[in-house]
């Protein structure tokens, strides 16, 4: 049987190489099930890695759907680094949506181009504040933080469809659950004529070199990470793990609500029912598979788009159901998890049992001996 | 038997004496980065007790577990009574009657002694048969223990005992005790002692794994000294002195420590009346700590784990805030209320006993795990300057020899002796006033225990207060100049260290010191002198037990169960029990009369009734010598 | 009072959805491992019951189709999580995303489809009581299967040595290997277990609850029960106790509209949810309850070591 040995300190090599890898083997996957499915492989691969980037207005389209994927995961980063599981930023999106969908609907023909930022700030608090609730409930009565933020995501869909069919509904929309569109001034700038990219990207690339700052250079970034890595060592060094709780869930919650405000007043331009996409849960597995990392984070934003637009594609020229998407972003994970082992891990081929003769060739390092960097076995004795 | 076998050859000669009842011969083991045994051989007659002596990471535990069935030797020949065998797992050790007491007991906390004791067995047994034995086998070796109570309410001590009994109830030719006195007071250390000379008696081969030459000494009566990894002698320890035995343990001498003495200086820190409630449903409250440390001087406290070392450390490292405000004070400052960092910027600087994953963030660098503790290396704003940092943790690494990697290597990568010295260097290099440490030397190499203890006589000898808390005596005589004893939550009076001796620290760590509102009930300390014992020549020196006396116990009750305890059925042909109440002679007559209470007893005109009734006392029983 | 009658008996069918799934989760925790896979596992599992009861016209080869289901996904998310000791939180939500998305994908043909006419279960004679009758004896057989494992599972954990051994597993994996248990075999047999049920949960939901198909149909009753966990401080009992209650907030929201109560449908909706919230903060409240019962391993990697 081949065996699982731990490694004396984590593998530089796959850290990097396990998201390759993962990747890796959800194409080979991938692959066998478009065999299955009996269309073309090469086309599959070809809609879902060279088409979405293959022009500016596709690489453009790609972005559009990065940014709001990279935002959240930025915040998700900081929560999951701090051991904070919130698995309600679908939910968090959704509430930062409608509050900015609130603001713009105030906006009227006369309205300055001062409402776009009112309309961004909106979208941050009421994110913030959604997740507030969960923080609040985990502070206070300790309650999971992976259920209540969870519960709140169907809730918070209730809320959304509770105002497209009642009191915000456009009397003019023909009875449709839907607000009537925005006014052209709220929209979030873009970025270029042609192309539906807006600003929002530059605020996502901001963003992530915000987080590395915070994560990998300031005191405060340091002092919450160790709560996620180490509660004990993070009580006896004094770090508040209440505050850590806190600062997690409002910058995921605030991020979750820039992206819903961004999507909203952006592409989108209206409130209706088809606001959260699942982008909440999608951000968690470009969390993941960019290792909580800024720069790893960007790519996987853009790897997951890939797939996206791979799956909406793949639904009008290879006939097939556009819950692809879906199914690779999961696989994706779960590859990723399995591949993660090898950084804490490596495989051995099962030893050999010599009959008498001990083992006196190799690197064997007495405990304590000079050059000796590494600890004896786990087996304290 | 599920253990497979090799048949045996017929000897050429038939056998001198009967087979060992085992022998091992070139076992070898290695790990990927370390060689844990190399060509070990031991040889264990019936019915002895056999030590395993060495230092921490000499390759015992791992030695153990080969011969309980939990590891796989590489190399190497396991023999029991004569044949060989290959032990695949437990059930086979189990099977071959080999049972083995760990040092980190394997116990299930929200379940009851029986069913702990009954997942130990095989399944032929149905848990009320269980049961059933378990008390039969308390009575028989006079252990304390009910089998309904669940275990999360036993004390330490007594949880070995379910260890114990445990492997008593598979009857077991080999049992085998991985360092079972280091959760024990000296008393109880005692109580063992007297059941594990009982199974011997029996025929019971016992293995016993201790680092500590004193017990080996008193107790075994072979020992084989391995040293990393491999066998450095095998002699009699009962023949051997300290030194010597050291010097087979750690090839020299034990490292003489410099303690000069020094007049101590101001008050620096001072706990008064410390009462605390405790936090976790399974802790200790704290009544009414007082304690002082002042500067120059190391203080310790002694004490068994579980008895509040863990709650009045959380309050002064100030991980646990709730503490009154100036019933912790430092510097003449009330800190009660303070978190850890307020705390070190005050001076007050703590050592975890949990290295990894509080002491040090495992996955962290040494360098980052620096920031812990230490906030020189932070700029304006909060900006990390980590050159500065690792310039710093280089700093620590050359100073206090610590072996790794680099400022960059990982925490996990480092052995556990060069990890403490690292964090201990990270304290004593920011220069505190005060440090508190806790378990400075727990499962470090000899070399490095050495280099952290002379580590801390050497801050003290530059003015630093030093407060240590250890459950090893001998390293609270080597460096404290006072000490106190902790015991069920409540904290002893000052002991000065010349004045400080085993016995009367350990009679400390049941409580029984002598404070005016104390509210410990009266202990009944039982010194049995012992000339001869159960047939064998060998002298045993003096015992201890302690017997509680429960409330509302009568004179007759307690003299029936001190009947009922070991002592007296090795007493089994002596009739009579020879006592010194305050020096004053004191017999005691049992056997004939066994069941009534003693003549002698019942004169409430003796000063012994008189004396029960208000102190605690010190019986001293001398055995009958002769009446064999 | 028919309509009472009616209330209690479609609070214990949407109860037993609950009840089987959270103990299929109870089963798994018990044995320290945490399974946030519940909802995708259930959505697996209802589509292939579907599907199974489509093609063959059998309920129960779709209650089977379900629990295999289940019981496969349940395993791959086992072997990552015990042998390659992959983080148990992300592996499951790993699970939930990609159950999601996989059911999806392949319940696409069956959006539209019907399934057969379902018969009354009416027990002969009990079922003919006034008020308890209806309330009570007219329900499909997996209502009182339920039951039924819920006494069994009582038995099995505290009554039996295996059980007694699942149980110490949870407590402390580390020091059952020490005794010399399979711990990693009992715990895949725990979660291979614990997503059977959940399995057949799901595959209830989809056959006989809401016979039809429709994209992400649990709706968050697996999230519900693995909170029901939590708030029956993992006893069966409780568990069964609790899913009934929380069966009968979901169909209040429908008794309510039907008696003309003036709320908007979406506030309705949301009451089990925040039912779930605040059952789950009145439970954490007091951690001395969650600590005594609590399998303390949960979560927890184990490394064997050797």
């Amino acid at each position: 049987m081949w065996k699982l040995e731990a490694r004396p300190q984590p593998s530089r090599l796959w850290t990097f190489g396990s998201p390759l890898l993962a990747l890796l083997l959800t194409v080979l996957i991938g692959v066998c099930l478009f065999v299955a499915l009996g269309k073309d492989p090469v086309r599959g691969l070809q809609i879902f890695f060279w088409e979405p980037i293959k022009s500016p207005y596709a690489l453009g389209e790609l972005m559009v759907k990065a940014t709001p994927l990279l935002i959240i995961a930025l915040g998700l980063a900081v929560c999951f680094r701090s051991n904070v599981w919130n698995i309600g930023a679908e939910g968090q999106f959704v509430i930062g949506a409608v509050a900015a969908g609130g603001v713009a609907l105030l906006a009227d023909k006369t309205t300055g181009p001062w409402i776009v930022p009112a309309i961004i700030a909106a979208g941050v608090l009421g994110g913030m504040a959604w997740a507030g609730i969960t923080a609040l409930l985990r502070d206070r009565f300790n309650a999971n933080e992976i259920l209540v933020s969870l519960m709140l995501v169907y809730v918070a869909d209730m809320v959304l469809s509770y105002l497209v069919f009642g009191p915000w509904k456009d009397p003019q929309g023909y009875n449709f659950p839907q607000t009537k569109t925005f006014e052209a001034v709220t929209q979030i700038p873009r970025l270029m004529s042609g192309s539906r990219v807006s600003i929002g990207l530059l605020i996502a690339l901001a963003g992530a070199a915000a987080l590395w700052i915070f994560l990998f250079r300031t005191y405060a970034g340091f002092a919450q990470q160790v709560g996620g890595l180490a509660p004990a060592a993070a009580r006896y060094a004094g770090f508040s793990s209440r505050k850590a709780l806190w600062v997690a869930l409002l910058t995921s919650g605030g991020a979750a609500g820039l992206a819903g405000a961004l999507e909203v007043a952006g592409p989108i331009g209206q409130l209706t029912p088809y606001v959260p996409a699942g982008y909440g849960f999608a951000a968690i597995i470009v969390a993941f598979v960019g290792r909580l990392h800024p720069a790893g984070m960007v790519f996987s934003a853009i790897l997951m788009s890939m797939f996206y637009i791979g799956g909406e594609l793949a639904q009008s020229r290879l006939g097939l159901p556009k819950s692809l998407t879906g199914v690779f972003q999961g696989l994706l994970l779960f590859c990723l998890l399995a591949c993660d082992t090898l950084i804490a891990y490596r495989i051995v081929s099962p030893p050999k049992r010599p009959a008498a003769a001990p083992p006196s060739r190799g690197r064997h390092l007495w405990p304590g001996e000079a050059g000796s960097t590494v600890a004896p076995a786990k087996h304290e004795d | 038997m599920s253990a497979s076998t090799v048949p045996s050859q017929p000897p050429s000669d038939p056998p001198a004496a009967p087979a060992a009842r085992l022998r091992l011969t070139g076992i070898t083991k290695a790990y990927p980065a370390v060689v844990a045994n190399s060509e070990v051989s031991l040889t264990v007659q019936p019915g002895e007790i056999h030590a395993v002596l060495g230092e921490n990471g000499a390759g015992k535990s791992t030695l153990m577990k080969i011969i309980y069935g939990a590891v796989r030797p590489d190399a190497g020949v396991v023999e029991v009574d004569g044949r060989p065998v290959v032990i695949r797992n437990p059930q086979e050790a189990r099977a071959l009657g080999i049972a083995m007491v760990f040092q980190h007991f394997s116990l299930f906390d929200t379940l009851t002694v029986a069913e702990n004791v009954w997942l130990g067995l095989g399944k032929s047994l149905s848990l009320a048969e269980v049961s059933r034995r378990i008390i039969a086998t308390t009575q028989e070796y006079g252990l304390q223990l009910e089998p309904t109570r669940p275990v999360h309410t036993l004390g330490v001590g007594e949880r070995q005992r379910v260890e114990i009994v445990r492997s008593l109830l598979t009857d077991p030719k080999l049992l085998i005790l991985d360092e079972p006195t280091s959760v024990l007071t000296p008393q109880a250390v005692e109580n063992l002692f007297v059941t594990l000379r009982q199974l011997a008696a029996r025929g019971c081969s016992i293995l016993y794994i201790s680092h500590k030459l004193h017990e080996i000494r008193a107790l075994c009566t072979a020992c084989t000294v391995l040293r990393g990894g491999k066998v450095t002698g095998v002699c009699d320890p009962r023949e051997e002195s300290n030194a010597s035995l050291s010097r087979l343990m750690i090839g020299a001498e034990p490292p003489a420590l410099e303690h000069r003495e020094q007049p101590a200086g101001a008050v620096v820190l001072e706990v008064r009346d410390l009462s605390l409630a405790r936090e976790d449903q399974f802790g200790v409250d704290l009544q009414h700590i007082a304690l002082t440390v002042r500067a120059g001087e190391v203080v310790g406290i002694a004490g068994v784990s579980g008895n509040g070392q863990k709650e009045l450390l959380y309050a002064l490292s100030g991980e646990d805030t709730r503490a009154a405000d100036d019933s912790i004070q430092v510097g003449g400052q009330g800190v009660g209320r303070l978190g850890p960092m307020q705390r070190r910027a005050r001076g007050l600087h703590f050592l975890p006993e949990e290295r990894l994953g509080r002491g040090a963030v495992p996955a962290l660098s040494l360098a980052h795990n620096l920031l812990l503790t230490r906030s020189d290396a932070v700029g304006r704003g909060g900006w990390l300057q980590l050159r500065a940092l690792r310039a710093q943790a280089a700093a620590i690494i050359d100073r206090f020899k610590v072996k790794a990697g680099g400022p960059g290597a990982a925490a996990s990568s480092l052995s556990g002796g060069n990890l403490q010295k690292f964090i201990v260097g990270r304290e004593i290099a920011a220069n505190p006033a005060l440090l508190i440490v806790s378990q400075p030397t727990w499962g470090v190499d000899v070399g490095a225990a050495a280099q952290i203890r002379g580590e801390i006589l050497k801050l003290r000898d530059s003015g630093c207060a030093v407060l240590v808390v250890s459950e090893e005596l001998e390293e609270l005589f080597d460096i404290c100049d006072r000490m106190y004893v902790m015991a069920k939550g409540q904290l002893s009076p000052s002991l000065p260290r010349a004045e400080a001796t085993v016995a009367l620290v350990g009679q400390w760590m049941s409580g029984l010191w002598n404070t005016p509102a104390n509210p410990i009930k009266q202990l009944l300390t039982v010194t049995v002198l012992r000339q001869a014992c159960c047939g064998a020549d060998d002298q045993t020196g003096p015992l201890d037990a302690v017997f509680e006396i429960a409330e509302g116990e009568s004179l007759e009750e307690l003299v029936g169960r001190i009947e009922a305890s070991r002592f007296l059925q090795y007493s089994s042909t002596h009739d009579t029990l020879h006592g010194l109440v305050n020096d004053q002679p004191v017999v005691i007559v049992f056997g004939p009369s066994r069941g009534r209470p003693p003549e002698y007893l019942a004169d409430p005109a003796s000063p012994l009734v008189a004396l029960l009734n208000g102190q605690p006392l010190h019986f001293v029983f001398r055995m009958n010598e002769g009446g064999r | 009072m028919e309509s009472h009658a009616l209330l209690i008996a479609a609070a214990l069918s949407a109860g037993t959805v609950l009840a089987i799934a959270a103990l299929g989760l109870l089963i798994n925790e018990k044995a320290g491992i945490v399974n946030l896979g519940a909802e995708g596992m259930m959505l697996c599992a209802a589509i292939a019951g579907f599907a199974a009861v489509v093609h063959t016209g059998n309920s129960w080869l779709g209650f089977a189709a379900g629990m295999a289901a289940g019981a496969g996904l349940a395993a791959i998310f086992g072997v990552l999580v015990i042998w390659l000791n992959t983080n148990q939180y992300a592996t499951g939500l790993a699970l939930s995303l990609f159950g999601a998305g996989f059911s999806a994908f392949v319940g696409i043909g069956y959006v539209q489809e019907k399934l057969p006419e379902q018969a009354r279960h009416v027990i002969p004679w009990l079922g003919d009581l006034p008020f308890v009758g209806p309330a009570l004896f007219r329900q499909h057989p997996m209502v009182y299967i339920a039951m039924a494992l819920t006494a069994g599972l009582i038995w099995f954990l505290y009554r039996t040595r295996a059980g007694l051994v699942l149980r110490s597993v949870g407590e402390s994996p580390e020091s059952a290997h020490a005794l010399g248990y399979p711990v990693r075999r009992i715990r895949l047999m725990a979660v291979v277990a614990g997503g059977a049920l959940c399995g057949l949960a799901g595959a209830y939901v989809s056959v006989v609850y809401t016979p039809l198909w429709v994209e992400g149909m649990i709706a968050g009753k697996g999230w519900i029960a693995l909170a029901l966990t939590t708030f029956a401080t993992w006893r069966p009992a409780r568990v069964l106790l609790g899913a009934y209650l929380f069966g009968g907030v979901t169909m209040l929201q429908f008794h309510l509209q039907g008696l003309g109560v003036d709320v908007p449908p979406q506030f309705l909706t949301m009451l089990p949810y925040l039912a779930t919230i605040v059952v789950l903060v009145l439970i954490s409240r007091n951690p001395r309850w969650i600590r005594l019962n609590m399998p303390t391993s949960i979560g927890k990697p184990f490394y064997p070591g050797s």
